[in-house]
């Protein structure tokens, strides 16, 4: 099927079989890796992206229904090299050791922050529920997410 | 994953989709996506063609007639159902919906999936029972009929809305005096036993996880729902998570928790 998608901005025409996830039409076809598999089953949101201003995992999503949508992946972020305040604070915050599943809690932090601008502990947590970090490394994650939202 | 080969349709409209469902045997409805999709993956379904509903705003929608009854398109997100302000009319059902999975779950997921994929740890199907949802099913032709909850979950995955038929809309009746209670695996993981209340005079528990479909059971007080599902003779399945005697007692003692919360409000 002839889709249309736009990707951070970038309108990409393709031909795609429908049994395509939107995951792998970012990474194979598009070469936007950012976005990670991890579990393929829907539980560890590092394939997590933003669709028409909505939060989802995208390997719950067939690109062709990504057709005439406009996608942000974790690549969309930084402009021109300068990390979003969020990525700033991941950095300083050590909110990363293997980094894996940090493409998907940049973006449903992100997601949080524009809904939410000061979320409490409570939510914070519950809006990462969908990510899951194997390193265990949830405390300076939320630390990094509680420096942007307290600024 | 590399799904089976499929085919995709997306109708712009209900008439156009059931049309759809007919033709094609091995056509399946793909709702939100956050069940089917990954049942593909696992080859636990492979439907031929996706008739996807998402291009139908007129199943998508929370309305609050004047008496009270709330009428949810099919096509009704979780997120949607916990941010409205109608649904609050009925405070347990966004209450319901804001523990079900997580965020990006609850953005894509739908009301209409969660109940017509009647998989037996689904939180809402015991949920509808309790409240005395009605289910609208439309079929060819466009014909609707109406089904109440109780009498829509047929079995394990299967549900009254057959080949060729689409849930359109659930409707549910003013009340407010209802709770739930579950065991999950993680915080708001899937259920290993879980219970909705209503509270009308009498008391209504539907238990979830327990059974194919919803075990509803009815009692005159919270105080005697204990009694009322020991009555039921429950025989559960065991599964990794939890023998049959112990989701037996769990439905026992979440039905009385789901009873009091709901006479207590």
């Amino acid at each position: 099927m002839e889709i249309s998608v736009t990707v951070n901005g970038t309108t990409y025409e393709r031909d795609v079989e429908p049994r395509k996830l939107l995951i792998h039409l970012l990474r194979d076809d598009l070469d936007l890796t950012g976005s990670h598999v991890g579990c393929d089953t829907g539980n560890c949101g590092a394939c997590s992206v933003i669709v028409d201003g909505t939060l989802l995992k995208s390997c719950m999503l067939l690109a062709v229904q990504a057709n005439g949508c406009a996608v942000e992946t974790v690549e969309g972020l930084a402009e021109d090299g300068e990390l979003t305040e969020l990525q700033q604070a991941f950095n300083e915050h050590h909110a990363l050791q293997c980094g894996y599943c940090t493409p998907g809690m940049l973006m449903s932090a992100t997601a949080l922050l524009r809904d939410n601008p000061s979320p409490s502990d409570d939510e914070i947590r519950k809006a990462l529920q969908g990510n899951i970090c194997r390193c265990t490394g949830y405390w300076n994650i939320i630390e990094a997410v509680k420096a942007v939202a307290d600024a | 994953m590399l799904l089976r080969e499929v085919e995709y349709a997306k109708p712009g409209s209900v008439a156009e989709a059931l049309e759809l469902l007919a033709a094609n045997d091995g056509a399946r409805a793909l709702a939100g996506g956050q069940t089917l999709i990954n049942v593909m993956k696992a080859r636990a379904a492979s439907p031929d063609m996706l008739v996807d509903l998402n291009g139908l705003p007129e199943l998508r929608g929370i309305e609050l007639a004047g008496d009270g009854t709330l009428t949810i398109g099919a096509m009704t997100t979780y997120t949607d159902i916990v941010r409205s302000a109608e649904a609050r009319a009925r405070p347990i059902l966004g209450e319901v919906c804001a523990t079900i999975a997580d965020v990006q779950v609850r953005n894509r997921g739908t009301i209409g999936g969660n109940v017509c994929s009647n998989d037996p740890t689904n939180h809402l199907p015991p949920l509808m029972v309790a409240v005395g949802a009605r289910m609208t099913i439309a079929g060819a032709g466009m014909v609707e009929r109406e089904v109440p909850a109780e009498e829509f979950f047929l079995g394990v995955y299967l549900t009254a809305a057959g080949p060729g038929e689409l849930l359109t809309r659930i409707a549910i009746p003013a009340g407010k005096h209802d709770g739930f209670a579950a065991v999950t695996l993680g915080a708001d993981g899937t259920c290993i036993a879980n219970a909705a209340a209503s509270v009308n005079g009498s008391v209504r528990v539907a238990l979830g996880c327990v059974d194919a479909v919803p075990v509803l059971v009815a009692a005159d007080s919270p105080e005697g729902v204990g009694e009322a599902v020991r009555a039921a003779g429950l025989t559960p399945p065991s599964d990794i998570h939890a023998s049959s005697e112990y989701r037996a007692r769990l439905a026992e003692v979440l039905a009385t928790r789901a009873a009091r919360e709901a006479a207590a409000r």
